[in-house]
């Protein structure tokens, strides 16, 4: 009884590699068959978990609140918002920059860490982009929503009209739009033809007929040939490319629309790799909250391992640092610059009557997560991530009403200074979105391959081909 | 295309990559051209064994690029120059620093667009017919763990009695006639 078994001991824990110390990226023992009969049984199964169906129907239920608010501000206007004169932006500029954020964590990983090579990055890629793509959706609501009317929102296209008006070109709001619309086309796209081969496997491996029809079509009548698969690799890797410049635009651009106005407080340089810091910070953490539940749920802990948690927080801890650096800067450069106006924003920002969430933002998303991150016991306690992950979000939210509000209520002349007050309309429509943004998720997770099998088979070492094409047997043995 | 009749090819499955490869490499060297190999994930070594090293889609990707680019740069110009000219600031009517943001948005959405759809195009899909999934074994393991090489019927040294007896020689788990 004293002796303790070798599972309980760490160095021997099989999900660590012995050479590096590190977390494996795929639990040993897995081969083709395995991986497919794993991830593909999540869609294909005939039970779906009961939870499934809860999940759903809260979610779903929480989603009504955005057709409820939406209904009532078509009926209305946008004067149920708590938005006025000078506070013109409020949730609905604050609410489009979290979310829009949000889904940058999963382009990063889908694009920038392909193109670095991060193989890691492998098993939580596909969830990463469809909780861009839905984040995406989330975030495209509000500004459309704030326009007033938008059901005329066409008109911030160039398109030719009766009217003869044009967009005007030297507003950030119009480079807002084709940088938003540019960035969704691409993630859907890029997300679409990254499940093409796995909508084969799922067309083969489905019993039912009405799944082989669907997913045969979804497949394009997908059947890896070898030429096909070459020319799928270079556009992926041509995608991979273009989404990264995209990526790191789209937040610099939504930055714009703030730095380029001349008010204190957004009038400043560091905004937009600061906002892209931000913008990968807070999409890390989604990534997080999604992750962990579904690793549970599913029992994908040998694909996503510790190592993807351990990975993900020191990315959250890097961009952390960039977005305190930020914050830091903020504060120099309001006294460095020797204007009364920056000087009296920043004031007021931390000890104005909204003081209050310059020192939530600090807390939550400097204090709280850049101090705890250093240690690698904490970075793979899945509990305290997950906990931290609401935090950061959180952070990050008041990161942006500190920015949209704090700087607005007070500007220039004190006779025109007011205040803002979110309406019941504007948080019902903020939690909508949630319960939207985690029904499109949990469908995602029903019914499309949420972990890439392709990808995940090419990290397996049965993938290496021995010259003389070695047989069988001897790369079962060496694997075992 | 007219309707085709008779046998496409001759259908070999391995289990192993390597095995794949290998026999790819020596029907190569026996003359075979009209082949492909069809596999679960990319194995690039089979594409060499194939001698397929070029396809298109950089340069329809780049082409595509330069497409957005153009566009959006002279739609802005026209548009904010000639078409609606609008004094905003007193800034220049052309000014082209703010014209590159929504070209340089284009420049992607136009070449990533050409990339994906250009490699679909390249690669003829959607095509949900086609001869090898007649096979009774392929769509149990092309795209789960089996590799399959398939020796096609208009190669001119293709012949069903000589060519199964070629690929017998690699001990693949079975071979199989695929029928149009």
């Amino acid at each position: 009884m004293a002796t303790k078994s070798p599972i309980e001991d760490p160095v021997v824990d099989p999900m660590i590699d012995p050479r590096t110390g590190e977390y494996a990226v795929i639990a040993p023992g897995h081969n083709f068959k395995s991986v497919t009969q794993k991830i593909a049984g999540i869609v294909l199964t005939g039970h779906t978990p009961l939870a499934w169906f809860f999940g759903l129907m809260f979610a779903g239920g929480v989603a009504s609140l955005v057709v409820i608010a939406v209904t009532w501000l078509f009926l209305k206007g946008v004067g149920i918002w708590g938005i006025t004169i000078p506070g013109a932006w409020g949730f609905a500029i604050i609410n489009f920059v979290w979310w829009i954020g949000i889904g940058h964590a999963g382009t990063l990983i889908s694009a920038i860490l392909l193109l670095f090579k991060q193989t890691w990055r492998n098993s939580i890629n596909r969830f990463a982009e469809a909780m861009t793509i839905f984040a995406v959706v989330c975030a495209g609501m509000f500004p459309l929503l704030h326009v007033g009317r938008p059901w005329l929102g066409y008109w911030l296209f160039p398109y030719p009209n009766t009217m003869n008006i044009w967009p005007q070109f030297r507003s950030p709001l119009a480079w807002d739009v084709f940088a938003v619309s540019t960035y969704a086309t691409i993630s859907v796209v890029f997300w679409y033809i990254g499940m093409i081969p796995d909508f084969g496997t799922l067309r083969d491996r489905a019993k039912l007929p009405l799944a082989k029809y669907i997913y045969g079509l979804l497949s394009l009548g997908w059947r890896g040939s070898t030429r096909h698969w070459i020319r799928y690799e270079t556009a992926s890797l041509l995608l991979a490319g273009l989404s990264t410049p995209l990526v790191l635009s789209v937040h610099t651009v939504i930055s714009f629309d703030f730095a380029v106005a001349a008010l204190a407080g957004w009038h400043t340089t560091i905004f937009p790799p600061y906002f892209v810091a931000g913008a990968i910070y807070s999409g890390f953490a989604m990534v997080l909250t999604l992750a962990i539940p579904i690793r549970k749920f599913y029992h994908l802990e040998d694909l996503v391992t510790l190592r993807h948690l351990d990975n993900m927080a020191k990315v959250m801890l890097g961009t952390g640092l960039i977005v305190a650096y930020g914050y830091a800067m903020e504060v120099f450069m309001s006294w460095y610059s020797a204007s009364h106006w920056e000087f009296f924003m920043m004031w007021n920002r931390m000890f104005g009557p909204m003081g209050w969430g310059y020192w939530i933002l600090i807390l939550t998303n400097i204090l709280i997560p850049l101090t705890t991150l250093w240690w690698r016991k904490l970075r793979v306690n899945v509990t305290y991530l997950f906990i931290l992950s609401f935090v950061v979000n959180i952070g990050m939210w008041f990161e942006r009403f500190v920015i949209v509000v704090t700087s607005l209520y007070r500007d220039y002349l004190p006779s025109s200074w007011g205040t803002y007050r979110a309406t019941k309309w504007d948080y019902m429509l903020f939690i909508g979105t949630w319960g939207l943004f985690t029904t499109l998720f949990l469908c995602f997770a029903r019914f499309a391959p949420m972990i890439p099998m392709n990808e995940i088979k090419m990290m397996l070492p049965q993938t290496k081909i021995r010259p003389g094409g070695a047989n069988a047997e001897t790369v079962i043995e060496e694997t075992a | 295309m007219p309707p085709r009749e008779g046998t496409y090819g001759l259908l070999a499955e391995f289990n192993t990559p390597s095995e794949l490869v290998h026999a790819t490499q020596m029907a190569r060297r026996e003359g075979y051209r009209r082949m492909e190999c069809y596999t679960p994930y990319p194995v690039e070594e089979a594409a060499e064994a194939l001698h397929f090293h070029k396809t298109r889609v950089p340069l329809l990707c780049l082409m595509g690029g330069v497409m957005g680019l153009t566009t959006a740069f002279l739609m802005e110009t026209w548009i904010n120059v000639y078409a609606y000219p609008l004094n905003i600031g007193g800034r220049p009517l052309f000014s082209w620093p703010a014209f590159i943001i929504p070209a340089y948005e284009w420049t992607i959405l136009f070449s990533g667009l050409s990339a994906a759809f250009g490699m679909l195009a390249l690669n003829g899909l959607p095509q949900l017919y086609h001869p090898v999934f007649n096979a009774p074994n392929f769509r149990n393991g092309a795209t789960t763990d089996k590799f399959f090489l398939c020796l096609e019927a208009h190669d001119p040294k293709f012949s069903l009695t000589e060519s199964r007896a070629f690929l017998e020689q690699f001990s693949p788990a079975s071979v199989v006639e695929v029928d149009h």
